[in-house]
């Protein structure tokens, strides 16, 4: 039996394929893993990008509009609120297509330009009065069906009945072309302009307020007093059970679904505090809630980090408790306190599902101005676009995620930062 | 008999933690040498053997038990510290000199579990009464710790810190005084005077631990506690240590822990020998490394046990 027993040696050798096998195959998983993961990231951010840059252009057309004083001021007085803009525009068109003939044709036409250059023009006459008399060369917006056109979103080979622009529209739009009248240029509408049911005139600029005011709201709140919750509970709170229950709680609560702190927010700040609905107040207020448990859980994680020597060193100098946690444990956990309070912002910035609940998802073409101001927020705004029947709405609501996910980058980005800038090597 | 209960400390409770899991429960012998010394403990009575008074004292410490919990981890330690003396606890890993130590500047207060009953008392003075804060004991006793642990600022700062929360200094000259002095006399002035603005813990490890010792003694502190202060030190820097504490035992008393027998011998006037939380003998240094009167202490030193 001695004799034909393997040396340790050779059981070790014997085993050496199997365990090199065994490393292969974990190695292979491990890197099919993360290229199935960084593969779904690609698409994803190709879907985005190919159907989201094109909002990021939109098509004007070119007209010469006679602001004749006639129809400005028929009573010889300039009144901006009535006069018949749209009108001005309608016989710019017609002097361009002057065969166009008929209601139902002329009604076309019409559709060519979008409602905003109506706007556009009487924001015209609005800064220069001394224009009406003259003619303007000016450009203003395609109507979404005319930019879909132009962008290759609607195939005028088709039926003419299953496209929302008829054969005569395209063949307007080709002359305009040749003319020379029809181009695309920087979508700057998208940024300068609020909410629209007209999607060449919506823009993201309401829900961007929006989406600030809340976050400033939240950060005011919910950074100190996360900051504060946590030394407390990590430096002088007494560990019992009370404690050990509210750390269970708080992290629970980092857990909690967020439309469930949408429904808190509605009882308690609508509904019992009276506070405005559809406000950046008291969206804030709700982020705050939600992104308190991730701060505190942060942050007691960065005081956890501090290296007990430090606070014995301090301690043994004959230094207070208070003057140990602000002299030596808070700089040095600052950094990751940051860190985790930007990741918590960045996360209450993509959060819908609670702004849903306390009516932050109002149809609101107004900028807001202040923080009890109606407002959306971009992701509710994304969610809005998303729900829109209109084909160029579709684009624009990837747009406005390339937007959002372009915030949270640099959010994320920002934590990086902080955290190497403030992060004492020494 | 005081018993002193802590309860409000919270702090360090992690700290006190780790310090807590190095005081291993009851040792565990794994030799038939070893589980005799342990017989021999249990039946070498509780007195300890030696001289625990000494001519002047200053720190005086009667009958003083330390638990964490229920583990009991130094029994009925009675000793008497002087003036100007350097004294070595020595002993094997968890026989309590660590946390006798602490308890002479209450750093285990911050532990949750930890109790101490006894009476210490420094120049006469009841430490665990209610009339003395352990933020003004600390400030009389300073403490340098195994490892060095500068705060992560500049080697000025370090040594400012002491004398900036407790108000030594009324201006910004005397300050400049106090920490020029501190360095000076931790023989580290020298090295660091053209580089007060660089952070402390871009020093070597000797320099950093000479640092906390500069920042201790910036605080005037009657009494200097130092556990096991060389263990993470090179030779030479442990002989640049060991000459400074030869220097400050002029001015303080010293206690230091320490696992080194040979560094016991060259510092200390007088060592304590601990083993399992028990003060087994106290004597003059020379006593105890010619002729210790304890088997455990014999054993100890001549390496059969630790």
């Amino acid at each position: 039996m001695a004799a034909d027993r393997r040396t340790s040696r050779e059981i070790v050798e014997a085993g050496l394929a199997r365990r090199r096998r065994k490393e292969k195959l974990f190695r292979a998983t491990g890197m099919l893993a993360t290229a199935v993961g960084v593969i779904f990231l690609g698409v994803f951010f190709a879907t985005l990008v190919l159907q989201g840059s094109s909002a990021f252009v939109q098509t004007f057309i070119k007209l010469d509009v006679e602001l004749s004083e006639s129809v400005l001021a028929p009573e010889g007085e300039l009144d901006l609120a009535y006069a018949d803009f749209d009108g001005l525009v309608r016989s710019a068109l017609r002097k361009e297509f002057p065969e166009v003939s008929g209601r139902n044709e002329r009604r076309e036409l019409y559709r060519l330009v979008s409602i905003g250059a109506g706007y556009q023009l009487r924001d015209l006459v609005r800064s220069d009065p001394a224009l009406v008399g003259s003619t303007s060369t000016l450009w203003v917006p395609a109507s979404s069906n005319v930019d879909m056109l132009v962008k290759g979103n609607i195939d005028p080979t088709i039926e003419e009945s299953l496209r929302p622009v008829s054969d005569a529209q395209v063949a307007w739009v080709e002359s305009l072309r040749k003319a020379g009248r029809l181009e695309t240029r920087f979508n700057k509408a998208l940024f300068t302009n609020g909410d629209s049911r007209e999607p060449e005139l919506a823009g993201i600029k309401g829900a961007l307020m929006g989406s600030f005011y809340m976050l400033i709201v939240t950060v005011v709140l919910a950074f100190p007093i996360g900051v504060a919750a946590a030394i407390y509970l990590e430096e002088f709170a007494p560990r019992n059970r009370w404690s050990d229950l509210i750390e269970v709680n708080i992290n629970n609560l980092a857990a909690v679904p967020s439309i469930v702190f949408g429904l808190l927010g509605l009882a308690v700040f609508i509904n019992w505090m009276a506070l405005p609905r559809s406000a950046p107040l008291v969206g804030g207020l709700v982020l705050s809630l939600l992104t308190l448990p991730v701060i505190i859980i942060a942050s007691r994680a960065a005081i956890q980090s501090v290296p007990p020597s430090i606070r014995e060193a301090a301690l043994g100098l004959g230094a207070s408790k208070m003057q140990v946690v602000f002299h030596h444990v808070l700089p040095l956990a600052l950094p990751g306190m940051l860190t985790g309070t930007i990741i918590g912002m960045s996360r209450a910035l993509g959060e819908s599902a609670p702004l849903l609940m306390i009516g932050m998802v109002a149809f609101i073409v107004d900028v807001p101005g202040g923080f009890t101001d109606p407002a959306t927020a971009l992701p509710v705004q994304v969610y809005l676009w998303a729900d829109s029947p209109e084909r160029a709405f579709a684009e624009r609501t990837s747009a406005a995620i390339i937007v959002l996910l372009g915030f949270l980058l640099i959010m994320n980005l920002a934590a990086v930062i902080i955290r190497r800038r403030m992060e004492r090597k020494w | 008999m005081t018993e002193t209960k802590m309860t409000d400390e919270q702090a360090l409770a992690e700290a006190g933690r780790a310090e807590f899991r190095e005081q291993p429960a009851p040792h565990k012998p794994n030799g038939a040498a070893a589980r005799e010394v342990v017989e021999r403990v249990t039946e070498l009575g509780e007195e300890t053997v030696g001289d625990v008074s000494c001519e002047d004292p200053y720190i005086v410490t009667e009958k003083v038990n330390v638990y964490y919990g229920d583990n009991h981890a130094i029994r009925d330690v009675t000793l008497e510290i002087g003036r100007g003396q350097v004294i070595a606890l020595i002993g094997p890993s968890g026989c309590g000199k660590s946390t006798y130590l602490r308890c002479l500047n209450r750093m285990n207060d911050s532990i949750e579990s930890a109790r101490v009953t006894g009476t210490i008392t420094l120049g006469g003075q009841d430490i665990y009464g209610s009339d003395l804060d352990p933020v003004a004991l600390r400030a009389r006793v300073g403490m340098v710790f195994q490892k060095p642990n500068p705060f992560p600022k500049s080697i000025y700062d370090n040594v400012a810190y002491g004398p900036r929360i407790h108000g030594l200094a009324a201006d910004r000259a005397e300050l400049d005084d106090i920490v020029h002095t501190s360095l000076d006399r931790a023989g580290l002035l020298k090295e660091v005077k053209d580089r007060m603005d660089e952070p402390g813990t871009g020093l070597s490890g000797g320099q950093q631990q000479r640092l906390c010792i500069a920042r201790t003694i910036a605080v005037n502190p009657e009494v200097i506690l130092m556990d096991e202060p060389c263990s993470a030190l090179d030779p030479i820097a442990t002989a640049r240590i060991e000459d400074l504490i030869d220097e400050l035992s002029q001015d303080y008393a010293i206690v230091i822990v320490t696992h080194s027998m040979q560094q016991a011998a060259r510092v200390s006037r007088r060592v304590a020998y601990f083993h399992l939380g028990r003060l087994v003998e106290v004597d003059e240094t020379d006593k105890i490394f010619t002729n210790p009167q304890h088997k455990l202490t014999e054993d100890y030193i001549t390496g059969r046990i630790g």
